[in-house]
């Protein structure tokens, strides 16, 4: 029997479901030395801005149980750089590309969707609009659904149909589904999620806060649940828009539950740390995992546990 | 470029582990990699088991090699990961990945280097000076720790050094006081040409003023915290001033460990750049 591995997200197609996620694979060159990278989904790129930035002081990291708490602040080289370099390297190279990007005001982001517009290999946009490592949290626009939504508007004003937005989001609101319908209103096509939970590590020698940027982003399996509930609710409230979850995905057992919430697509992050090759292995897991549940594609197990519990006895 | 070319992730086993004073020796095997290897690369090995908490990998410096496919490590049990591998058997299969990282770059010509090492950052400059030594380099060694017991200095590591000098902070072995103190003497009395240092980070800034000073070339191994030590998680970065006189934060693992001491710009660590 054939199985059919493929997925879409906002109306693009990808031959797996297993991406990377953004600020975990830098532009893919680094993890090619592991796995040919046209053999995943996509190539989820670091979170690109207008100009190059330093990002946070160091120390940018603390492990925690099972996790990790990150402050890079979005170091970077810009986007004028990254299309040079990055963009022609990973088309050479076979991979999809999904390209993300963050902005300081609404505008910003608009003006990096110019940039990219007509940019060929590029699948999908993933609009970052939750990074956690910011001077300002007003800044981090989707904790509120009006600026969230002003901003998806600024790149759809310039991204007409010829590529999927996908809106990042993060867990650190009272009502994710009430956001992810705001973005949706304004024209995302799917939604990316979640963005890491905002935390702090306090060093018990120095008894300060260990991160440079003081708090920082915690991501890794401790967080897994929280995605898979996030997921839940909005896959709940919105079940025809695609999701790409992520959040603590450590192997293709992760992956599977986090597909049977609803995602479409699954991005491997925290994972890539520990094993670069954590994408390609998490990948052949879910495979075997699917075709061992008896599922003939990816699309049939997408929000599998919201089924009616009438059917439970067939 | 490739971005580290020869790196190779294989499931290698732990051929001894023995304890050497405060540390902890192990020899593991790699295989064919290791003539990939050079001094100044570094391994990173995933800890704790399938069920662990911790999710990240280690990086630890590679001390020495051997042609029969095997590397050694000097481990301080400080930490869950470093603790957990030191409790490791003879026998035990772990994740690794190496080569990583830059290498020390070998003078072309042979001339006097200087080798100083802060605790168990010793541990790669034996490796380097077997190299050194079998270019006709004379190599002294310095190595300083805060009291005897963390001072690594193997006898067969020796056999590759002229002279040897060791430094503590409480004069339990050698001289008393810190290594960096005696050395612009000792680099004006034997030309000394080039530096290698390994060890912590305010003694990698003392030798780069020292170096400065002095009009010679010094390459450093770092240590700063990586989660990743592959390049992907952007955690590792130090300030490093370019051929343009730019400063950007650059990755220790992919720019590193090995750099010029000159370049970096140690007083704007964990500053905002």
């Amino acid at each position: 029997m054939s199985f059919d591995f493929s997925t879409t997200l906002g109306g693009a197609w990808f031959p797996t479901p297993l991406f990377t996620a953004s600020g975990c694979a830098s532009s893919g060159k680094e993890l090619a030395q592991f796995f040919p990278l046209r053999e995943i989904g996509a190539v989820v790129t670091k979170s690109i801005m207008l100009k190059p930035r330093a990002g946070r002081p160091t120390p940018r990291m603390a492990e925690t149980p099972s996790g990790m708490l990150n402050s890079i602040g979005l170091q970077g080289p810009g986007i004028d750089a990254f299309l040079v370099e990055d963009i022609p390297w990973l088309a050479a190279q076979g991979a999809r590309v999904i390209v993300s990007i963050a902005g300081e005001t609404a505008e910003e982001y608009g003006v990096l969707a110019r940039k990219l517009r007509g940019v060929s290999g590029i699948s999908a946009i993933e609009v970052n609009i939750s990074c956690p490592n910011v001077e300002n949290r007003g800044l981090v626009f989707a904790c509120d659904p009006n600026s969230a939504s002003e901003v998806v508007k600024s790149v759809r004003g310039i991204i007409g149909g010829e590529l999927p937005i996908l809106a990042k989001l993060t867990p650190d609101v009272t009502n994710i589904a009430s956001i992810a319908s705001a973005v949706i209103r304004a024209g995302a096509d799917g939604i990316a999620m979640i963005n890491t939970v905002l935390g702090m590590v306090i060093n018990t020698e120095t008894m300060r806060p260990h991160l440079g940027g003081k708090t920082g982003g915690l991501s890794g399996p401790a967080i897994r649940p929280i995605a898979v509930r996030a997921i839940y609710q909005v896959r709940e409230a919105l079940p025809n828009v695609s999701i790409l979850g992520m959040g603590g995905v450590a192997s293709g057992k992760d992956a599977f539950e986090m597909i049977l919430a609803g995602a479409s697509g699954i991005s491997i992050g925290t994972a890539s740390f520990g094993d670069p090759s954590a994408v390609y292995r998490i990948q052949n897991e879910l495979r075997e995992i699917l075709i061992g549940k008896g599922f003939a594609s990816v699309k049939e197990a997408v929000g599998y546990a919201h089924r009616a519990n009438v059917t439970e006895g067939e | 470029m490739p971005i580290n070319k020869h790196a190779t992730q294989i499931r290698s086993i732990i051929l001894s582990n023995r304890r050497i004073g405060v540390y902890h020796q192990i020899v593991l095997e790699v295989g064919d990699v290791v003539k990939y290897i050079k001094p100044g690369n570094f391994i990173a090995i995933s800890v704790g088991g399938e069920t662990s908490r911790m999710v990240l990998r280690r990086a630890f410096a590679i001390s020495r090699t051997s042609d029969k496919g095997t590397v050694e490590l000097i481990i301080a049990p400080y930490g869950g990961g470093s603790k957990w591998l030191c409790a490791q058997s003879e026998g035990t299969y772990v994740d690794v990945i190496t080569p990583l990282g830059t290498a020390f770059g070998i003078p072309t010509e042979p001339v006097t280097a200087l080798l100083v090492g802060g605790g168990y950052g010793s541990a790669p400059l034996f490796g380097l000076a077997e190299v050194l030594k079998s270019r006709g380099c004379r190599v002294i060694m310095a190595l300083g720790a805060s009291t005897a017991a963390k001072i690594y200095a193997p006898i067969e590591g020796k056999r590759s050094v002229t002279s040897l000098k060791i430094f503590t902070e409480d004069g339990s072995a050698g001289e008393a006081g810190r290594v960096t103190d005696s050395l612009p003497q000792l680099i004006e009395e034997h030309e000394v040409r080039v530096i290698y240092s390994c060890g912590p980070m305010p003694m990698l800034e003392a030798l780069s003023e020292i170096a400065v000073a002095a009009d010679i070339a010094h390459q450093c191994a770092v240590e700063e915290s990586m989660a990743c030590g592959v390049g992907i998680c952007m955690t590792c970065v130090l300030p490093v001033k370019n051929a343009n006189g730019k400063i950007k934060n650059l990755r220790s693992c992919i720019d590193g460990p090995v750099m010029d001491g000159e370049s970096v710009q140690w007083r704007l660590v964990g500053q905002q750049l």
